[in-house]
């Protein structure tokens, strides 16, 4: 039982840590209409320069100017990059996000190489929150756990509270409409890909200690967040969040139990064989659910894609 | 993204079975190719042209989804990579089960294992296109490609699984352990795979995929089904993404995840849009360029993925038809006969534009040298000169040649945007 309650909280962090990346991502496709391929290259960005700033000044600058920084980046980005390739269509915008999410990767190597920082979490934060059952839980996932809480809230309340919030979501669906009324709709573009971006970057700030600052961050993230927002519907905020959660949930889980499948096998009334070498489906024997558990998340994109392609909480087919 | 330029010149006419002017491109292709182990003799130059080969086919058929059908595809690597695992398992039956079947028809068994792999996956994939089917190509892919790992039997982990050509049944007095054998047996399995995809692009079926690609709407009203027109697209490539893995199996005898991997699939379709995708030859083109880059670069410098990454993404933000696209861009001045008014302002501008790339190359190269280098190591050899990375004179060279030869190709801008106007300009001169 004990167990159950650190992996709950243990897939909480890692499922409000991919929703900070999701949120972003899931706001820009529904504005543009574009799939941002290098967003979790954005959220290594994030995590590379609070290292930089950390180096001069401490954590606690970093987190507040990295995403402010990484925001920068990703408005340039939008502006002189997507903004341009936009004209020949979306396939080619997607093009442009993978390439661009190459080259983030390269010019990260070449500035600092390919050796994991020294990115740690700050000496505050550096102590047991609580115990259970003699699993100590640190007092900078509680920090975490607050961050995206905190960010959940202040973007919802934006969103749906605010003027500009109207604005955005106005653009969202009648762009050429609020273009008409007089609203500047490029420049609210670029401000959502600069926030969705500075998001990312935030996330990465945060994320750096805990899961390593080092060039292949981007990759291993960067599929789980596609996985996330298509399982969730492409385009809600809603959806990303439960799917995110989700997700946590099933790594987290799928990780933290010994589950062996020749057991399960053995309890359906096969036996196994006594030769196993020769046999082409020994690996079914010897196979666990922490060895299965990285695919499972995308077994169950291809199964949300193929059966409802809007994904759970979505609306419409992109 | 469209080809109807190129496209509608071969239909509205009736093809005559043979006609020379039409396969002249492919027989100088096919003597090319003979004479160019004659010219490259060596063992490194041998393993870059089978490679190259490889990639052509694998690049043509990565084409025929992208640039014929529309279909941008994150996952295209594991229909080469399984037909590459299956045509090793079937090597390694050869050699210890007594299996009979020569080595040179062992890559029809990949695309048979790829194109029953398409059919599958491509059974629920190809509903939609866009940005659904690339999604669903990238989930599988990585699917399929974090499988390799656990299923031990069949993908061999994490070193992969190795065979040996040489075992089978003797062809033709050969038994291909030398790297020539091997090089004129992918050149006839290029040849074939390259014809049978040309073909392919002129069939009825072949139109409508570019139909489908263009205006799905439309095509569904002529009545056509989408979905099955992707479909047949999606199969017919992945058997040729297949033949390329069973190459790709007897060239290099070892597959690994790495062949099926989104790094793989990534290449291939950084490659075909580097050649241009709207046209037959631009994945070739983008294949012989990319493998050069790849081996050539890699010999001088650490970096060459930074200098590919942003030729990439160069490519996409101004040159989107690739370099084939930059070249056919000429062909309107050629056939108004004012090419030669282009020379010119190319010609100057090539002094400057060089120079100001070379800077620019070098400022990384410093950079990455003074950052990188081990301590103590400051001396560096860059266009045959050495120096101190770690000094500021090389630095204050290099900004200065960067920025004044960048000041000079703005400057000439203009000029070679003027002759463009007047060259592509028809009737007599402005």
């Amino acid at each position: 039982m004990e167990l159950v309650v650190v992996n709950i909280l243990d897939g909480l962090v890692t499922g409000l840590l991919l929703f900070m990346l999701c949120s972003g991502l899931t706001l820009i496709f529904s504005m543009m209409g574009v799939l941002n391929f290098a967003h979790s290259s954005f959220y290594m960005l994030g995590a590379y320069f609070a290292y930089q700033i950390s180096t001069y000044t401490g954590f606690w600058a970093g987190l507040i100017f990295a995403p402010i920084l990484v925001g920068i980046v990703g408005a340039l980005v939008e502006r002189y990059g997507l903004r341009r390739v936009h004209q020949y269509g979306h396939v080619p915008e997607l093009i442009f996000t993978f390439g661009l999410a190459l080259l983030i990767e390269e010019i990260v190597q070449f500035f600092f190489g390919s050796n994991q920082m020294a990115y740690d979490e700050p000496h505050s934060l550096d102590f047991t929150a609580f115990s259970i059952a003699g699993n100590a839980f640190p007092a900078y996932k509680v920090f975490m756990i607050f961050m995206a809480m905190a960010i959940f809230m202040v973007l919802l309340y934006i969103l749906t509270r605010t003027r500009i919030g109207l604005i955005i979501q106005a653009s969202l669906s009648y762009p050429n409409t609020v273009q008409n009324l007089g609203h500047n709709v490029p420049l609210v573009f670029m401000g959502v890909f600069g926030v969705g971006t500075a998001l990312a970057g935030l996330a990465g700030v945060i994320a750096g200690p805990v899961l390593g600052t080092f060039p292949g961050m981007a990759t291993v993230l960067g599929s789980i967040v596609f996985v996330t927002i298509v399982i969730g519907g492409l385009g809600s905020l809603w959806g990303a969040l439960v799917a995110s959660l989700l997700i946590g949930w099933i790594q987290t889980f799928s990780a933290s139990y010994h589950v062996v499948f020749s057991d399960m096998l053995e309890s359906i009334g096969f036996t196994k064989p006594v030769i196993i070498e020769d046999s082409m489906l020994r690996d079914l024997w010897t196979l666990t659910l922490s060895q299965i558990g990285p695919i499972l998340p995308f077994l169950l994109m291809v199964l949300v894609l193929a059966f409802r392609p809007q994904g759970l909480f979505g609306k419409r087919e992109s | 993204m469209t080809v109807a330029k190129e496209s509608s010149a071969v239909t509205n006419t009736r093809m005559p079975w043979f006609n020379i002017s039409q396969a002249m491109p492919w027989i100088m292709a096919i003597g090319f190719l003979l004479v160019l182990p004659v010219m490259f003799a060596s063992g490194s130059a041998l393993t870059i042209m089978n490679q190259m080969a490889i990639t052509i086919i694998f690049a043509l058929s990565y084409n025929m989804l992208l640039g014929q059908g529309g279909m941008l595809s994150f996952g295209h690597a594991v229909y080469m990579g399984l037909g590459g695992f299956f045509c090793v398992h079937l090597m390694n039956m050869v050699e210890y089960d007594n299996l009979w079947l020569p080595l040179p028809f062992l890559p029809v068994f990949g695309g048979l294992f790829g194109l029953i792999f398409a059919i599958l996956i491509g059974s629920f994939s190809t509903g939609r296109a866009g940005t659904v089917f690339a999604m669903i190509s990238l989930g599988v892919g990585e699917l399929i490609a974090a499988s390799s790992i656990i299923v031990v039997a069949f993908f061999g982990g994490e070193e992969g699984i190795s065979g040996d050509r040489t075992m089978g049944p003797s062809t033709f007095g050969l038994d291909f352990a030398s790297q020539l054998e091997v090089y004129y047996l992918t050149a006839v399995w290029l040849v074939i795979s390259a014809l049978a995809m040309f073909l392919f692009s002129l069939t009825p079926i072949g139109r409508i995929a570019n139909a489908v690609r263009d205006n799905a709407e439309r095509a569904e009203f002529l009545g056509y089904s989408q979905r099955h027109v992707r479909f047949i697209s999606f199969c017919a490539s992945g058997f040729f993404a297949g033949i390329a893995g069973g190459l790709f199996a007897i060239n290099f005898e070892i597959l690994t995840e790495e062949n099926l991997n989104l790094a793989t699939s990534g290449s291939i379709l950084l490659i075909t849009f580097l050649g241009g995708v709207g046209f037959f030859i631009g994945p070739i083109i983008g294949a012989i360029v990319f493998t050069l880059l790849q081996t050539v670069l890699s010999l001088y410098t650490e970096i060459w993925q930074l200098y590919v990454g942003t030729l990439f993404l160069l490519t996409v933000m101004f040159f989107p038809y690739g370099l084939t696209g930059l070249i056919a861009m000429h062909i309107r001045p050629y056939k108004l006969g004012k090419i030669s008014m282009l020379y010119q302002s190319y010609l100057r501008m090539s002094v400057p534009a060089i120079v100001c790339i070379l800077s620019l190359f070098s400022l990384l190269e410093i950079t990455f040298h003074a950052r990188h280098a081990a301590i103590g190591e400051e001396q560096m050899r860059l266009f045959w000169i050495s120096f101190n990375s770690h000094s500021i004179l090389p630095w204050l060279v290099v900004i200065a040649l960067a920025l004044g030869s960048g000041w000079m190709v703005k400057s000439l801008a203009p000029d070679i945007k003027e002759a463009w106007d007047e060259a592509n300009y028809v009737g007599p001169g402005k």
